[in-house]
C-alpha cells in the first residue's frame, strides 16, 4: 500500500522530467549492488554470509546427481563445471535451434534435463531449477556480460527494447521511465537501480529466498499494476535479451543479494 | 495473477495487517497480535526472573536505517573475561513491536573465549531492540538500540 | 541433503579464539503469515541450534520466529584440541539436520 503511494509520487516525477529514454552508456552503467546500503553489500560480498550460496551449494550437489531414465548426471556429460560452464551465462539468452527462438539459461538447463537426462522438467522458481541455474551462472562470476552476436536474435532483442519502452499498467509507466530516466532517485524506501540483470538468480531480502530474473521482472510489472507475463513467457526472454545488451560489460555477480 | 500470495513484509502479510488494522479500529486500533504479546519489559522480566537489569557491559550493534526488515544483521558483545569463574552464561535479544517479543537466546560459557554473537533478525517495523546478558554471578546487563525500517518497492502483492 | 554452510578454520593454535559461522537453508515460517485462502500458514521454524566440540556442547541457541529465513549465527570458540565440531539444527517437528567440520589444533 505504502509502496503504491511511492509509485504515485513517481508519476509526478516522471511527468515533470522531460528526459528522453536513451539508455545508459559506458561509465554511467552501475550494478544494482552500487545502490544498496553497506550492510546489504556486505551480505553479498562475503560468501559465508550470502544466503544465495546455499542455493549454489545445492546446485553443486545436483550437478553430480544422476537423474532421469538416462540415469546420468550433468557432470556425466559436462564434467567439471568450473571449466565447462565458465563464461556460459555471460552470453545467454542464446538462440535455440529446436524452437527457433531465444532460450534463457534456465530453459537451456531444463532442455538438457528433458532431452539428455530424460527426466521431468523442473518447475519455474523451484529450488532445484534455481539452484542449478545459480550454480551454472556462478561459474561466470566476475566475468563481463558479453551477449552473443547472432543475427537471429536481433528481432527478439528489438521486441525486448520495445517492451522496455512501452507504457504499461494502471500507473502508465514504462520500464524506461524508472530505470533509464529516473535511476538513482528514491521510490518510497528504495533507490531505483538501472535494472541490470547482473546477479540472477539472486537472494532478495523481500522474498526471503532466491528467485529468478523473471520473478523480479514480474514484480516490477505488478508494481505498476500491469498484468505480469507468465513464467516462461517469450516476452520475458525478449526483455532479458534487451537487459543483457543494456548491461554489456558489467560483471556477473551471481548469487547477488538485493533488498 | 498474484504469483505469490504468501508474500509478506517482515512477519505479517500486508493484507492481514490491513485487515487486522481495519477491524481493529473498532476495538483498539491495533492488530490482534500487538495486543496479545507481552511488552518488551515483561519479556525481559520473564528472562531475568525479575532481577534488576543494569545498563552497560553489553554492546548491541544494529544498523540505524534498515533497507528491508526481513534480514537485519545484529551483533551483541558483552564485556567479560570468559573464565570459569567469570563469564557470560546467556545473551538474549528482544524486540519491541514484532508479534513476539523474543528473538533468540544464546548459551555461552568459558569455552566461548569471547562473548560475541551475530545473527540476522526480522523487524516488522521501526522499533527498539534490546540485548540482555546474564553473567555467571547472576547479574544482568543490557543495551538497547533502535532501527528505522523502510519498505521495499515493486513487491509481489500490493493489496 | 542438508543445505548448510559452516565456517570453521582448518587450523588454529591451542588457546586461540576462533570465529565460527553457520547458516542453513530454512524458511523460518513465522506462523503469522496468511496463505492464499486466508488461512494461516503454520509455523515451521528452526527452534534450536547447538554446537558440540568433540562431543561436548559448547554453544547453543533458542530461536524464535523473529530470526530471519535461512538462519545465520556467528560466535566464537576456544581452540582446545584437534577434533570435530558438529552443528545441529532442530525444527518445530523435532527433525534435525547436521553438519560438521574438522579443526587441527597445534
Ligand atoms: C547426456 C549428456 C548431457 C547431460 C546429462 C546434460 N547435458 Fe547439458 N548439454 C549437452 C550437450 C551435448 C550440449 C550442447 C548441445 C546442445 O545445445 O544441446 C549441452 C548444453 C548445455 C548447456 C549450454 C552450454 C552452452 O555453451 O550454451 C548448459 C548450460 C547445460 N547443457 C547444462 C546442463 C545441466 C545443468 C545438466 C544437468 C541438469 C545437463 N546439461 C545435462 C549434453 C548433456
Ligand atoms: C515505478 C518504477 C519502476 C518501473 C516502472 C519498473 N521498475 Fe524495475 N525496479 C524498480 C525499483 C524501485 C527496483 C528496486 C527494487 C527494490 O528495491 O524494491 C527495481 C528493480 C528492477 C530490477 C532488478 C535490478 C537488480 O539489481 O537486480 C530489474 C531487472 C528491473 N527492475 C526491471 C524492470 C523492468 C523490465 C521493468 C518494466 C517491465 C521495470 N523494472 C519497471 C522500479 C521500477
Amino acid at each position: 500500500m505504502r509502496a503504491l503511494w511511492g509509485l504515485v509520487g513517481i508519476i509526478a516525477a516522471v511527468v515533470c522530467s522531460m528526459a528522453i529514454a536513451a539508455g545508459i552508456e559506458g561509465s554511467a552503467k552501475r550494478s544494482g549492488f552500487d545502490f544498496m546500503t553497506p550492510e546489504t553489500q556486505a551480505l553479498q560480498a562475503d560468501d559465508m554470509s550470502n544466503p544465495g550460496m546455499l542455493w549454489v551449494l545445492q546446485g553443486e550437489q545436483l550437478w553430480q546427481q544422476s537423474e532421469g531414465r538416462a540415469d546420468v548426471a550433468c557432470a556425466g556429460c559436462h564434467g567439471d563445471a568450473s571449466q565447462t560452464m565458465r563464461g556460459v551465462a555471460t552470453r545467454y539468452p542464446a538462440f535455440d535451434e529446436a524452437t527457433g527462438r531465444p532460450i534463457d539459461l534456465a530453459g537451456r538447463i531444463n532442455s538438457c534435463r528433458g532431452e539428455r537426462q530424460q527426466a521431468e522438467p523442473l518447475t519455474p522458481e523451484s529450488d532445484a531449477l534455481l539452484a542449478l541455474t545459480a550454480y551454472v551462472t556462478h561459474q561466470s562470476r566476475g566475468m563481463p556480460i558479453t551477449p552473443a552476436i547472432d543475427a537471429r536474435l536481433a528481432p527478439f532483442r528489438d521486441n525486448g527494447r520495445r517492451l522496455f519502452q512501452s507504457r504499461i499498467g494502471q500507473l502508465d509507466l514504462s520500464c524506461a521511465s524508472c530505470h533509464d530516466d529516473n535511476w538513482g532517485k528514491r521510490l518510497g524506501g528504495s533507490v531505483m537501480p538501472q535494472a541490470h540483470p547482473t546477479g540472477y538468480p539472486l537472494y532478495r531480502l523481500e522474498w526471503q529466498t532466491v528467485g529468478s530474473l523473471q520473478r523480479r521482472l514480474r514484480n516490477c510489472m505488478i508494481g505498476v499494476r500491469a498484468e505480469p507475463f507468465a513464467f516462461g513467457a517469450p516476452e520475458l526472454v525478449d526483455l532479458e535479451l534487451h537487459l543483457m545488451e543494456r548491461a554489456r560489460g558489467l560483471r556477473v555477480e551471481t548469487p547477488a543479494v538485493r533488498p | 495473477m498474484r504469483e505469490d500470495p504468501l508474500r509478506v513484509h517482515g512477519l505479517v502479510g500486508r493484507r492481514q495487517f490491513l485487515r487486522a488494522g481495519m477491524t481493529g479500529l473498532l476495538v483498539i486500533s491495533l492488530p490482534r497480535w500487538a495486543v496479545a504479546r507481552p511488552s518488551l519489559d515483561e519479556a525481559i522480566r520473564t528472562f531475568t526472573g525479575g532481577a534488576d537489569v543494569l545498563d552497560g557491559r553489553v554492546r548491541l550493534d544494529l544498523p540505524p536505517l534498515v533497507e528491508n526488515g526481513n534480514a537485519v544483521g545484529i551483533t551483541v558483545a558483552a564485556e567479560s573475561p570468559m573464565t570459569a569463574d567469570d563469564h557470560v552464561r546467556r545473551i538474549a535479544v528482544f524486540n519491541e513491536k514484532n508479534p513476539e517479543a523474543n528473538v533468540a537466546v544464546f548459551r555461552l560459557g568459558p569455552r566461548s573465549g569471547r562473548a560475541t554473537v551475530s545473527t540476522r533478525i526480522r523487524l516488522a517495523t521501526s522499533q527498539v531492540v534490546v540485548a540482555v546478558a546474564e553473567m555467571s554471578d547472576g547479574s544482568f546487563w543490557s543495551s538497547r538500540a533502535s532501527a528505522i525500517v523502510t519498505l521495499a518497492a515493486c513487491i509481489e502483492d500490493l493489496s | 541433503m542438508a543445505r548448510a554452510l559452516v565456517n570453521v578454520p582448518k587450523a588454529a593454535r591451542q588457546g586461540e579464539v576462533v570465529e565460527i559461522r553457520a547458516m542453513i537453508a530454512h524458511p523460518m515460517e513465522t506462523g503469522y503469515r496468511v496463505g492464499p485462502n486466508g488461512i494461516n500458514i503454520p509455523r515451521d521454524i528452526i527452534r534450536r541450534f547447538a554446537c558440540t566440540y568433540n562431543g561436548e556442547e559448547v554453544f547453543s541457541a533458542d530461536l524464535f520466529p523473529a530470526v530471519s529465513a535461512n538462519p545465520f549465527i556467528a560466535f566464537t570458540l576456544v581452540a582446545t584440541t584437534s577434533g570435530t565440531i558438529d552443528f545441529t539444527w532442530t525444527d518445530d517437528a523435532g527433525k534435525t539436520q547436521t553438519a560438521s567440520a574438522e579443526i587441527t589444533v597445534g
